[in-house]
């Protein structure tokens, strides 16, 4: 599969369905790996570098579910591509520097995506549409399993999966949740809900991910322990957690509905007007329209757009999409512009 | 004498910077050395706040940081202060003395309890009965959590199971 065929298709974790997809976006597991016979990847010579990328290669040709898989050298990639992939959650920021020796396998459906020698040799990550982190544990945990036959893993019984970061170590796994609270922002309420969230371990992010700030009220809540725990009571408990934030979300959105619809209807609406109308129009206030528009959808406001083309819209306005799409690099004034068209002929058909 | 940056006034804040093997000394007054303090603040990383957190529990003289090898990889224990990532998985049991405070710190445990690799089933045993030791700890955390997210039915059901235990135990 080229990167190009990746534009054709609308990636698996954003179709928009799954439980609670109106607030849960997606859902992601991701486990940190290392093999034992060499340094972790910052600390290894060229050449280990590419020995155990040429090992971990082996072991996923042969991984039964890695059949339908693409396997990219980061090297082999130009800026834009690289730029491409991050905006479509495939890998790190992380994984675009310092290219030597680094590679990327992903899924023709986008639902697994594996970074080789980024922080650590391996890191196997599994997205979900919607609220599944069960789903997604299952399958990353078999992808595991299976990787783990023909891998000597960096394993010791007291600290568990051993990483280059004591952040990770253990069972190696982050399991975060990406969620979508326009109502608790407009309420006022989401400092109140983040600090209580943070005091219970919960790592609160932005779109990207580590170092991101929040945009378009999305945010990404993840568990920050990784050792003293097995894997499925971390996820438990973020599930837990998890539950009661949508609640407070939906409370807020009925709350909204019933006491202040004129002030919601016109919010909602100029975002519409704004996105149908506009000729030039920025990365950063298409991240903030389309957050209400979302909330329109989802409130039944808004019935002529579906939430997988808002989800759509969110991807394939980013930057390196824009360009993708018209096959050569843009500036920015031409991206905003570039970006307007696109919006105005998806939503307006114009 | 009077401060370096805004030459106003009088320094009070002696600080020196030791950057790539240079030292350079600086005497501000309190409003610069603020400010400095802020800028300093964006560029601590994961690296600094795992230092700092190690400092915290092992008073260690450089040289023996410097000193302290992972046999394996090279590194230093000076090295992964600098860095925040370490080398090879050996260095977890190179440093363990000065790893488990700060391990502790970061996820409130030094025992893993999860997934074990198929290739050591050997192991599995050891882990066993190092996890029915932490089961109590797990499970006292775990009634903590359960009252903090106010679901008292659930914290019933684990002060149960905790109280069964404690009673196998004696």
């Amino acid at each position: 599969m080229k990167i190009e065929d990746l534009l054709k298709q609308t990636s698996e974790w954003m179709k928009g369905t799954g439980l609670h997809s109106d607030i849960v976006v997606s859902s992601r597991i991701r486990l940190a790996r290392n093999l034992a016979k060499f340094p972790f990847s910052h600390w290894s010579s060229k050449k280990g570098k590419l020995q155990s990328l040429a090992i971990i290669k082996g072991a996923i040709e042969n991984c039964p579910y890695l059949k339908k898989s693409t396997y990219i050298q980061i090297h082999d990639l130009n800026d834009l591509d690289k730029r491409f992939l991050v905006e479509r959650h495939l890998m790190s920021m992380e994984h675009a520097v310092k290219q030597d020796s680094k590679a990327l396998v992903f899924d023709d459906k986008e639902i697994v995506a594996i970074m080789i020698n980024e922080e650590d040799h391996l890191r196997i990550q599994v997205m979900q549409s919607g609220f599944n982190l069960t789903e997604a544990w299952r399958l990353v945990n078999r992808i595991d399993t299976e990787l783990s036959k023909n891998l000597g893993y960096a394993y010791s019984p007291k600290w568990g999966y051993l990483t280059a970061c004591p952040t990770n170590v253990g069972t190696g796994l982050r399991a975060s949740v990406m969620l979508h609270l326009p109502a608790l922002v407009m309420t006022k309420q989401i400092n109140r809900v983040l600090s209580v969230v943070s005091k219970l371990g919960i790592a609160i992010r932005g779109f990207y991910g580590e170092g991101t700030e929040a945009q378009g009220n999305f945010f990404q809540l993840s568990n920050q322990v990784t050792l003293g725990r097995a894997e499925d009571d971390l996820i438990d408990n973020l599930e837990r957690i998890i539950n009661q934030i949508v609640a407070r979300e939906e409370r807020a959105r009925k709350m909204m509905l019933s006491s202040n619809r004129e002030a919601l209807n016109d919010r909602i609406w100029r975002a519409y007007g704004t996105l149908k109308s506009a000729y030039i129009i920025t990365s950063a206030e298409t991240i903030d329209l389309l957050s209400v528009i979302r909330l329109g959808v989802d409130l039944g406001i808004i019935k002529d757009i579906d939430r997988k083309l808002v989800n759509e819209l969110f991807i394939l306005t980013q930057p390196a999409h824009l360009q993708k799409i018209e096959a050569r690099v843009l500036s920015a004034t031409e991206r905003d512009v570039k970006r307007a068209a696109l919006i105005r002929r998806k939503i307006g058909g114009r | 004498m009077l401060c370096d940056i805004c030459g106003k006034n009088e320094a009070t804040v002696h600080l020196t910077e030791i950057v790539n093997g240079e030292m350079t000394k600086m005497h501000l007054c309190e409003e610069c050395a603020k400010k400095k303090g802020a800028e300093m603040e964006e560029h601590f990383g994961l690296s600094d706040l795992l230092a700092g957190l190690a400092d915290l529990d092992i008073k260690l003289q450089p040289k023996l940081e410097r000193e302290v090898k992972c046999p394996n990889c090279g590194l230093t224990y000076q090295d992964f202060k600098k860095i925040g990532r370490l080398g090879c998985g050996q260095c977890y049991s190179a440093f363990d003395k000065f790893l488990t405070p700060l391990i502790k710190r970061i996820h409130g445990s030094t025992q893993h309890a999860g997934k074990i690799p198929v290739k050591v089933p050997k192991l599995a045993k050891a882990v066993k009965s190092a996890k029915a030791a932490d089961q109590l700890q797990a499970l006292r955390a775990k009634l903590q959590r359960a009252i903090e997210l106010e679901e008292f039915e659930e914290a019933a059901k684990i002060r149960d199971k905790i109280r069964s235990l404690e009673k196998k135990k004696r």
